[in-house]
């Protein structure tokens, strides 16, 4: 009994967002004239994937205290590189994702190398990388275009028996094959122990360095995976500076919203993923309510402003005035 | 000839941290079935010694053996790996961990590679059970225990890492009696099953009972090891301070209670504090005792304005106290300072130079419409390091560059630059030298002299019963007994603390 | 603000002028790159080179000083992109909504605008102990929304006015661009405030550990509010006169400040941790990245090359001075 209780309180954050996610979804199905149907809930699940997957790699550097800024523009850059490799017969495209995969790991390494061995903030570090990336990725595609395995895109965007969604299968797939066994591994272990108190973790034996290169490499290579995603929807790459700055703070923002604490040690990956689906479902509530265009930045505003607020009731629980600087 | 009986020796080890020596070429062997207790005051090295040991640093020069073949640790790991296991004073558990992740942190039980949950909590039940806890629920999070019960977590972890030797840094500072008891009996039955222990403790009685061998350390270097009962406590007190203890502490005042000056009633917050009346007069040191924890921290922080919620009076210099904060406690008609317990989180801004750390608080007073007069701040502060004899090399260094005594002092220095007619000491001479402990006693008593009032709080009943006029005992989040004079004694004090003999309650 | 024991009074009295390492190295490659630049077009070290870099680079400078003031207390201020847009197009707006009152108060109405953001960012992080990353993103996000709005639904004014073009492209004052004027009194008053001050004595000390400033006596919470006021005004500040030089206030005119401004910061020596940091060092590496953009778009290398040369060279020189301790010691 005091296991499951336990349990439950050590999952409260994901399940939370989980509760709420629900509770929007259901009002966004309620109130939209199609219903629920098969293609509402592809569509929507084709725009959540790819935040889910970017909040996902954003998750692992925030859980050892780091924070990856350039974890959008990785997502860009894979999106470019993956509108120039996954093109051809099937083997060659399928080539081309590995490849893909590849580069969007190299891309984590390097600051994984950065922060371990330079001993450089992630904060700075992935800043400047990110703008090295941005730059790799106008290289590959200085203007927008390419294409995609039109066989891969449509299967990865549209449904399986015509009821589920792929992109869903897929987004299972990845929390299943990287998070799960990262989270059950002596490194993902070591990775909530660094941002928890990383001179526990270190004089208790845990390896550190590796953990926390690990971490930005896994950023690297959820973030190609979401790239890879994103070529499959749009059909081409674009090395926009916009949308790899709105991913990587809407990433910060679901991690946040997902129940994982930015100072490190305390989340899940799969809190973020809840988190990505909650901010992708207000912009379809604003939709299915008819809000005109022009409040849909503000409320979308809104909205996080007051989401992330919710952590401050803490503060008016503190009878001590010193512990609220801890 | 090597000594097959010996675990870990150490030829000649030299640490320097920056400047300063932690350890100062050091010889000394740890064998396998010995209880061997390492003794020595705050920076005597222990710390340091331990840490070479387990692979958490290197040393600088010098050689480590271990069961007779040159080992260089590059990794706690390394050390855990080979049997080297300690128990760390500054815990090593991850709070956002459970007890049972805690527990097979490194090497635990794999299944596929990946940790084994089902195992791991069983291999925690077991641990949790041989140190007599099973009460602790293995999915806990170690965050959510208390600091006694963490600790006992912490002796489960090592055991569960199979030592060949352990280390225990005040593995028992926070322990009830009935686990230190517990953990005694572990500790026995490891040396008789051959296990090598090196043990480190402040508490006499401890070694007492438990020591096969002693050694004494006493600034960085090691004085002495004898086998545990040839020499009395007072000759081992004698060899950890270095030189006669006499006239410690400065003579008490003749002179007759002065005005009062600060007057509080009924003070309660939380469960912290239920109602604490006291008086405190100009030219007097009011000692505050009692066990660790009874609420006379909290009572120091309610006084200047720190906590949140209190209720009941405080009037100092003959003005109520909203109690809003140390802004408005620094600025009452006889303003307050309080020297807080832990210098490094709340009395110093660490990496920042001494100057400035020394004149923060003070800064109204140099401060003019063209900004801080340098001239006059600088000439301040050459004062206070003058009357404090600070050992401050360069003042624009940063003041974690100095000595814990010195830093200390800094701290002093901040408060008496803003002239406070009320001083609230809290534990004050925690991790410091025997010489700087002398020198803050003296000021105790001279800025008394002078017509300060001065609040102290001690974890220390020598230092109470040396330097105080009266003392205060608490217990819990009440003053339960007052002593002074002939009374102050030790026995008394101890007695009141544990609120055994309620003589009399104070008004 | 620091040094290590064995410095040498050479080294001492550097720092007495608030020339320490980070900055002397950051000086050492502003040589280097005119140099470079030099071998390339003796035109680099004309004056009028020179000038106008400084202007350009005072767009990033004023944006940089807040944003150092934020980044001493150990926070961070992200809404420094849409605060820009707001400083200009509140200052651009203001007379058609007030009519030619509007053009006097067009500047100081701008950066009231941008205090008061910065007063709100400062509330969520100091009161409401969230933390500073996420609460100035979702601000940022709330400022972006509430002019889209006003921009969409109306079309507000947007010519920068006389005033601006003045304060932003003339040189009044022996050919000295009125930009570096601007940037000039900033600078000076963020020395004076940091180094002379209880204010700026405070915002150190907050940086380095709030709870021991707290007992201090400083009033922790006001600093820090009045931090991201500053930051926010300055941002505004640096909006008008972007606006001024551009001539009229438009959508996202922040958005490519926030990345430069940092790396500025960081480059100068300032911790991303708070707590220590001179200002001299955010002057010297505002120049250096101005002349950085200069020289790479002057080389007609392409945008990509340009950013990847860009990020590579502030990571290098991070690599060189901006290493924190190992765990190991």
């Amino acid at each position: 009994m005091k296991t499951l209780r336990l349990t439950l309180a050590h999952n409260a954050g994901p399940l939370a967002a989980l509760a709420i996610f629900i509770l929007m979804f259901a009002i966004y199905i309620a109130f939209h004239p199609a219903g629920l149907s098969s293609a509402v809930v592809t569509t929507a699940t084709n725009k959540a994937v790819l935040l889910a997957l970017v909040a996902m790699a954003q998750t692992l550097p925030v859980l050892t205290g780091g924070i990856d800024m350039s974890v959008g523009v990785i997502f860009v850059l894979t999106n470019c590189l993956a509108s120039r490799l996954v093109v051809g017969t099937m083997p060659e495209a399928l080539l081309g994702i590995l490849a893909v995969l590849v580069a969007g790991s190299l891309a984590g390494l390097v600051n994984g190398l950065i922060v371990v061995a330079g001993r450089l903030q992630p904060m700075i570090t992935t800043l400047a990388s990110g703008a090295v990336f941005a730059g790799i990725a106008l290289w590959i595609r200085p203007s927008p275009g390419g294409d995609v395995q039109s066989d891969i895109a449509d299967f990865a965007t549209g449904t399986l028996f015509d009821t589920i969604p792929v992109g869903l299968l897929l987004l299972a797939a990845v929390v299943l094959a990287v998070w799960v066994p990262f989270r059950r591994s002596e490194y993902g272990r070591a990775a909530l122990a660094i941002g928890s108190n990383e001179n526990a973790a270190y004089v208790s034996g845990v390896p550190t360095r590796q953990a926390k290169m690990l971490v930005y490499v896994l950023s690297g290579l959820l973030a190609a995976i979401g790239g890879i995603l994103l070529t499959c929807n749009t059909y081409s790459g674009e090395a926009s500076a916009t949308v790899a700055g709105a991913y990587t703070l809407n990433s910060i923002a679901a991690v946040v919203i997902g129940g994982t604490s930015l100072a490190g040690g305390w989340g899940t990956a799969i809190g973020s993923v809840f988190g990505a689906f909650i901010l992708r479902t207000i912009e379809d509530l604003l939709f299915v309510f008819d809000l005109p265009p022009l409040w849909q930045p503000l409320f979308q505003g809104a909205v996080l402003l007051l989401a992330i607020s919710v952590g401050a009731i803490r503060v008016f629980r503190v009878k001590n005035r010193l512990e609220i600087f801890q | 000839m090597p000594d097959p009986s010996i675990l870990l020796e150490m030829r000649h080890v030299t640490k320097r941290y920056g400047g300063t020596l932690a350890l100062s070429d050091v010889s000394f062997a740890a064998r396998a079935g010995e209880i061997h207790a390492v003794m020595g005051e705050n920076g005597a090295g222990k710390s340091t010694l331990i840490r070479v040991s387990s692979g958490v640093t290197d040393p600088s020069d010098g050689e480590l053996l271990y069961r007779g073949e040159p080992v260089r640790f590059t990794s706690p790991l390394q050390a855990v790996r080979q049997g080297i296991v300690c128990v760390f004073q500054e815990l090593s558990l991850v709070p956002d961990l459970t007890v049972a992740e805690n527990l097979s942190i490194v090497d635990g039980p794999r299944r596929f590679g990946l940790a084994n949950r089902r195992a791991e909590i069983e291999r925690a039940r077991a641990l949790l059970d041989s140190v007599g806890c099973g009460d602790i629920h293995p999915l806990e999070l170690v965050r959510d225990l208390t600091l006694s019960r963490r600790q006992m977590v912490e002796i489960a972890k090592a055991l569960g890492r199979k030592p060949r030797l352990l280390i225990l840094d005040e593995a028992t500072s926070a322990l009830t009696s009935e686990d230190v008891e517990r953990v005694f009996a572990i500790v026995r039955r490891l040396r008789d099953e051959g296990v090598g222990i090196l043990y480190v403790s402040h508490r006499m009685q401890e070694i007492e009972a438990l020591a096969d061998t002693v050694s004494v350390f006493r600034n960085g270097r090691h004085i002495e090891t004898f086998k545990a009962g040839s020499k009395p406590v007072g000759d081992i007190v004698q060899l950890m301070i270095g030189r006669e203890v006499e006239s410690y502490y400065p003579p008490k005042s003749t002179a007759p209670r002065g005005e009062t000056a600060l007057k509080v009633d009924a003070l309660s917050w939380g469960r912290q504090l239920k109602g604490v009346d006291l008086e405190l007069h100009k030219g007097e040191i009011l000692g505050i005792g009692g066990l660790d924890g009874q609420g006379q921290r909290e009572l120091l922080l309610a006084l200047f304005g720190a906590l949140k919620d209190v209720g009941g009076t405080v009037t100092a210099g003959g003005q109520r106290l909203r109690l809003s904060g140390p802004t408005e406690a620094m600025a009452a008609p006889l303003p307050i300072a309080l020297i807080p317990e832990d210098r490094k989180f709340e009395g110093l801004m660490l990496p920042m130079s001494v100057k400035d750390n020394m004149s923060l608080a003070a800064l109204k007073r140099f401060s003019g419409p063209f900004g801080i007069d340098a001239g006059a701040e600088a000439a301040e502060q050459q004062r206070c390091l003058k009357e404090l004899q600070i050992k401050a090399p360069d003042l624009d260094a940063a003041v974690s560059t100095l000595s814990g005594g010195n830093q200390q002092k800094v701290v002093l220095a901040k408060w008496l630059m803003t002239a406070p007619g009320i001083l609230l000491f809290s534990d004050p001479t925690r991790g410091i030298d025997v010489g700087t402990k002398q020198e803050i006693y003296r000021l105790l008593r001279r800025l008394a002299d002078e017509g300060a009032a001065i609040l102290f709080y001690s974890t220390d009943y020598a230092e109470l019963i040396g330097c105080c006029d009266r003392v205060l005992v608490m217990y819990g989040g009440r003053v339960t007994r007052e002593l002074a004079g002939d009374e102050l004694t030790d026995r008394n004090l101890l007695e009141a603390a544990l609120d055994v003999s309620p003589m009399r309650r104070s008004a | 603000m620091m040094a290590t024991p064995s410095a040498s009074s050479w080294t001492l009295a550097m720092n007495r002028f608030g020339i320490d390492r980070p900055v002397q190295i950051a000086i050492g490659c502003i040589i280097a790159l005119l140099a470079a630049g030099a071998v390339y077009s003796p035109a680099f070290l004309s004056q009028d080179y020179l000038l106008q870099q400084l202007q350009i680079a005072t767009f990033l400078g004023v944006i940089a000083s807040g944003a150092m003031m934020v980044v001493l207390l150990g926070h961070i201020d992200l809404s420094i992109p849409w605060v820009v847009t707001l400083g200009a197009m509140m200052a651009t707006g203001l007379s058609g909504w007030i009519g030619p009152l509007g053009v006097v108060l067009a500047i100081p109405f701008g950066i009231l605008c941008g205090a008061l953001v910065g007063v709100f960012n400062g509330i969520g992080v100091a009161y409401l102990r969230l933390p500073a990353m996420i609460f100035t993103l979702g601000t940022n996000a709330v400022v972006q929304g509430l002019l889209v709005l006003l921009t969409g639904g109306s079309a507000p004014q947007d010519k920068a006015t006389d005033a601006m073009r003045l304060i932003a492209v003339g040189r009044s004052f022996a050919g000295i661009p009125n930009a570096v004027l601007v940037w000039l009194v900033v600078g000076g008053g963020m020395i004076f405030l940091l180094r002379r001050t209880r204010f700026g004595r405070a915002v150190y000390a907050i940086g380095n550990m709030e709870a021991a400033a707290y007992l201090s006596g400083i009033r922790t919470g006001r600093i820090i509010v009045a931090c991201f006021a500053f930051s926010g005004a300055m941002a505004a500040l640096s909006g008008i006169l972007l606006a001024g030089y551009s001539t009229k206030a438009y959508q996202a005119m922040g958005d490519s400040f926030l990345m430069p401004a940092m790396a500025a910061v960081v480059l100068g020596g300032t911790s991303i941790l708070g707590g220590r940091g001179n200002y001299l060092g955010t002057v010297c590496g505002v120049i250096l990245i101005t002349l950085l953009q200069s020289i790479l778009s002057i080389m007609q290398m392409p945008d990509a090359g340009r950013q990847v040369i860009y990020g590579a060279v502030i990571i290098a020189m991070l690599l060189v001075y901006g290493r924190e301790r190992s765990t190991r010691v």
